[in-house]
């Protein structure tokens, strides 16, 4: 795979606390780390999938991106720009190539306009389309993409299937013509034949329009189908990143490997052995010492107890583990 | 020998604006003891209404216009409200699925176990509480003293469906019914109720009816498999038959369209079309509209039940014609 | 503004509120949601709506007046002053005092009436039909709660959504102004407020709005909260849509059922203060308080005059219950999860 351009996106450092505030002054008590040190890059064209469970923070990594939340620290290079830095203008010009669909279909869309002025929306905000005719074209060849019949464009959301509306979703995401679509858990609501249809729209609108994805979900086997690159996430650490061949049949960090043992599988002939991760994952509020996934780990030692795992053993080994820590010493 | 349950042309339905919809129309099974049975559907297809017109707990509007469900003989259908309620949390045990809502959040979770106890069972509060806390051991609950009083809001998702399991098994149930009971939960906490749940029904030897959209849960838990759609069974069979050898178009599709069986290169294959609404449903196979293998009679005429091979029910007019012809 | 004579303001607001009616029933005719909730409503309340749809007739007959057209000897009348509809139904009614309901002499002293047998609810101290007097005060009443919520719905939603909305130092200000209100006792501020601004229909119009539209705030202030997190709100900022317009087409749309709701419900309540302020003598003139309070005397003398007080307490009661009745109809028939829920 060629790197030689410049990524669509590159995500380095990236931190989004949550202060807790308590009392009657509301001073500051705590802070819940939901997103820490997170760094990615996207290709023009490809999928990086963001794994993990609740409260991994991967939700919090999409919003922050889109600058819908709002990061301590971190830079968001998005087509050469640090979207972080943007003056509230530049970045309202910014938001167009940059787009998001969310998990529930019920309440992605208001539900007091019709669907054709929700599609239109974004196109009045950008200037897309002369004219309310031109949008109503746009919206109907919009519609018509996302397979829906472009006649229920008068119709509101409540007429439509869950299915039906984050197609619906999608098209108003690609009518402002996006490069990078934030999905954000945008199939987990949907039965699983609408959630294959929809996988399928995602894909041949990537083939078709060169759109890159931020696949953001909690389901492993969706990420299989649809991802190049797959980056693991625990109590708001990227644990472990890389292709998604190599992180589905070799992975590094045993977070990685319980998740993908925890998946219950369909083969009829095998059932799952008892699962190797225990325990509840841990408030993101109060995260345990040294290396945040030692209390539930398999595999702990007692260094993982006292000291986390850095960061340079993620980027040269894919993995956030003491255990694949490359060794700087000669052993002697 | 009679199964534990048996329920016989179930009927439930809710009054609309094009007269009563049967949102479960003429459903019928059996469940042995001991064994453990998945009906399986997606969204619509009247899974969870039936568990619950079984226990005749169908929300208003709603109501069971038909059928009947024998707990060991016994028509449930015929009780009176106060042997239901004995019936209910004594002799069949629900487990729900978001266990925030079951649970009330003012009161600690070890009183909420210890009534459900007493309501079924004349014993001591003591007593009570000392089987809550074995209890609480046996769904693996850490520390299971300290746990009895803790409230909902402190205990994690994973931990409030332990305790609602403890809860269902508490008064010794001879059925489980448990309507997705991981699907709010986390995959690798999912893996350890399941775990759990394995575990329990190995030792106990309890019946479960499990309800689940997910075919993965179905293959790690269950016995045999009902399949649901639209409000009318499709197909049964034992758990590795229908898997490896799935029938009905619907199953097929059900079974294709899951992703983690395609390779990253191709097209998922999908199920066209969406599930039709009640007032929409076709005169007769409800999955006509969307099915692959539709031929004439299927959207006029529901199909009857087949049984191509032992312990298989398909209802399909396809597989009908070549069983007839496999036959022949 | 101050040129025109009140008649003349009169008649001018009625059209605009007859317009803007016709108006708003146009938008609901059109919108699907709205139209399915009024049949609904329609069908739950056909009596309570036919009601206050009376007392809303009434009062517009009142509100249209001009000069002249007046009869000859026509008593206690000036032949320059301007008379409304109501005015001149009930013209020549005139009596000299009290009479009893259905009478045909007067209640002390048995003198003939002018026009025996003619009032079914009597008449009052200065000879005028009660009936007469009870109809006007419904376009007092309706004025009251109408021009109150006209001025507090607007305030209450500029704070409420704001704070909601914007968050920050604004709802921290907006906080601590809802806090000092109420905190207040509201009657003592609904005092001093008339008291400052002079008696008069506006004056304790605005006295009232001030006082009550705390409430509202409060909770259209929660409302934007909730709303400001749903997806589709995060949507139109990620598609690039300003803040006004977000607040505009987003928030206040699905903010519209609470509107009416606090609407009609309210109008009771603001109607059973003025009453309390016409009891403590500072009320709008020709209200049913008024006529409640000057009965006061009348119920100690001998015999009783009671047809004053019974009167306005029962066109007064009647115009309550039937409002409350819509209310809850219109709450239930609003609410959300109905609205979302038809499919």
């Amino acid at each position: 795979m060629s790197r030689g351009s410049e990524p669509l996106l590159r995500v380095s450092g990236l931190r989004t606390w949550y202060p807790i505030r308590q009392g009657l002054m509301r001073r500051t008590t705590g802070w819940v780390q939901a997103a820490s040190d997170v760094a990615f890059t996207i290709e023009p064209g490809e999928t990086l999938a963001l794994v993990g469970e609740s409260g991994c923070g991967k939700s919090t990594v999409g919003r922050s991106i889109l600058r819908l939340e709002h990061p301590q620290a971190g830079e968001v290079v998005f087509e050469g720009r640090d979207l972080l830095a943007l003056e509230a203008h530049e970045l309202r010009a910014a938001r167009q190539r940059l787009q998001i669909i969310f998990q529930d279909p019920m309440a992605s869309l208001d539900p007091r306009m019709r669907i054709r002025e929700q599609i239109a929306e974004g196109m009045q905000s950008f200037g897309i389309g002369r004219d309310d005719q031109e949008r109503g074209e746009r919206v109907a060849a919009l519609l018509a993409r996302v397979q829906l019949d472009p006649a229920t464009m008068d119709r509101y959301p409540h007429e439509f299937s869950g299915g039906q509306r984050q197609r619906i979703c999608i098209a108003r995401a690609l009518a402002v013509e996006p490069r990078l679509i934030v999905c954000d858990e945008s199939v987990s609501a949907l039965d699983v034949s609408i959630q294959a249809q929809i996988l399928n729209l995602l894909r041949e609108l990537q083939d078709e329009l060169g759109i890159s994805y931020l696949f953001i979900t909690h389901d492993l086997s969706v990420v299989r189908y649809l991802a190049h690159e797959v980056a693991v996430m625990y109590l708001g650490q990227i644990v472990e990143q890389g292709p998604t061949d190599r992180v589905f049949e070799a992975p590094a960090h045993p977070y990685t490997r319980g998740l993908l043992a925890a998946i219950p599988s369909i083969d009829p002939a095998r059932r799952s052995a008892a699962p190797a991760v225990l325990g509840d994952v841990p408030s993101p509020s109060d995260p345990p010492s040294g290396c945040y996934f030692h209390t539930r780990c398999p595999e702990v030692m007692d260094r993982c107890r006292s000291e986390a795992p850095s960061i340079v053993s993620l980027e040269q080994g894919g993995s956030r583990c003491l255990l694949s820590e490359p060794r700087t010493e000669p052993r002697g | 020998m009679t199964a534990l349950l048996e329920v016989r042309d179930l009927c439930t339905a809710f009054p609309s604006g094009q007269g009563a919809l049967r949102v479960v129309d003429g459903v019928s099974f059996d469940l042995a003891r001991g064994e453990v049975l998945a009906l399986v559907g997606e969204s619509g297809s009247g899974k969870s209404m039936t568990a619950l017109s079984a226990l005749r707990l169908v929300p208003k509007p709603g109501r069971v216009v038909g059928g009947e469900v024998r707990l060991d003989g016994e028509n449930l259908m015929d009780l009176s409200v106060t042997e239901m309620r004995r019936i209910r949390g004594g002799r069949v045990g629900m487990i729900f699925q978001e266990p925030m809502t079951c649970l009330n959040p003012v009161v600690r979770v070890g009183a909420q176990v210890v009534e459900a106890i007493r309501l079924h069972e004349p014993v001591s509060k003591a007593e009570a509480r000392e089987r809550a806390r074995s209890l609480f051991a046996e769904v693996g609950i850490p520390d299971p003293e300290a746990r009895l009083d803790a409230h909902p809001h402190e205990l994690s998702g994973g931990l409030k469906q332990r305790v609602m399991i403890a809860m269902a098994l508490s008064t010794r149930p001879e059925i489980l019914i448990a309507d997705e009971p991981t699907t709010a939960l986390d995959v690798t906490v999912q893996a350890q109720i399941l775990s759990l749940l394995r575990d329990l029904q190995r030792e106990r030897n309890a019946a479960i009816l499990l309800i689940t959209h997910d075919l993965g849960i179905v293959n790690e838990l269950a016995d045999r498999v009902a399949v649901m759609y639209a409000g009318r069974l499709v197909e049964v069979a034992e758990r590795a038959a229908l898997l490896e050898d799935p029938r009905h178009p619907y199953t097929q599709g059900l079974l294709r369209s899951i992703p983690a069986l395609s390779a990253p290169g191709e097209a998922l294959p999908e199920i066209p079309g969406v599930v039709p609404s009640p007032d929409q449903w076709p005169r007769g196979c409800r999955f006509s509209t969307r099915c692959p293998r539709r031929f004439e009679p299927c959207a006029e005429t529901f199909p009857a039940e087949t049984t191509p091979a032992p312990g298989r029910r398909v209802w399909c007019h396809e597989v009908e014609t070549t069983e007839g012809e496999d036959a022949r | 503004m101050m040129g025109l004579e009140p008649h003349i303001w009169s008649n001018v607001m009625t059209v605009l509120l007859v317009s803007g009616a016709i108006f708003v029933t146009r938008v609901v005719r059109g919108q699907r949601l709205w139209r399915e909730a009024a049949q609904a409503l329609w069908q739950r309340r056909r009596f309570a709506l036919v009601v206050v749809a009376v007392y809303v007739l009434i009062g517009l007959a009142d509100s249209v007046a001009w000069k002249g057209g007046v009869p000859e000897g026509a008593m206690g009348v000036l032949p320059n002053a301007p008379l409304s509809l109501l005015d001149r139904a009930f013209l020549d009614s005139r009596e000299a005092s009290y009479s009893a309901p259905f009478a045909d002499v007067e209640f002390y002293g048995g003198a003939p009436l002018r026009n025996p047998g003619k009032h079914p609810f009597g008449t009052d101290i200065l000879g005028r039909d009660v009936l007469y007097l009870a109809l006007k005060g419904a376009r007092v009443a309706l004025l009251i709660g109408g021009l109150t919520s006209l001025i507090a719905i607007p305030l209450a939603l500029l704070f409420g959504v704001g704070a909601g909305y914007f968050g920050g130092r604004f709802d921290d200000f907006v906080f601590f102004l809802i806090s000092t209100l109420a905190s207040m006792p509201s009657l003592l501020l609904l005092i001093a407020l008339i008291m400052v601004m002079g008696r008069g229909t506006v004056s304790v119009c605005v006295a009232l709005a001030v006082t009550g539209w705390v409430g509202f705030c409060r909770l259209s202030r929660a409302e934007t909260l909730k709303l400001r997190e749903l997806d589709y709100v995060q949507a139109a900022r990620a598609l690039g849509v300003s803040e006004t317009r977000i607040i505009f087409r987003h928030i206040l749309p699905n903010l519209a059922h609470l509107i009416v709701i606090t609407f009609v419900l309210t109008f009771s309540g603001l109607v059973l203060s003025e009453a309390v302020l016409s009891w403590l003598g500072i009320g709008v003139d020709g209200s049913w308080g008024q006529m409640i309070d000057g009965a006061r005397d009348e119920l100690s003398r001998e015999p009783i005059v009671w047809w004053n007080i019974g009167a306005a307490g029962t066109v007064l009661f009647v115009l309550i219950l039937a409002v409350n009745a819509v209310g809850d109809a219109v709450r239930d028939v609003l609410d959300p999860r109905t609205l979302r829920g038809q499919q």
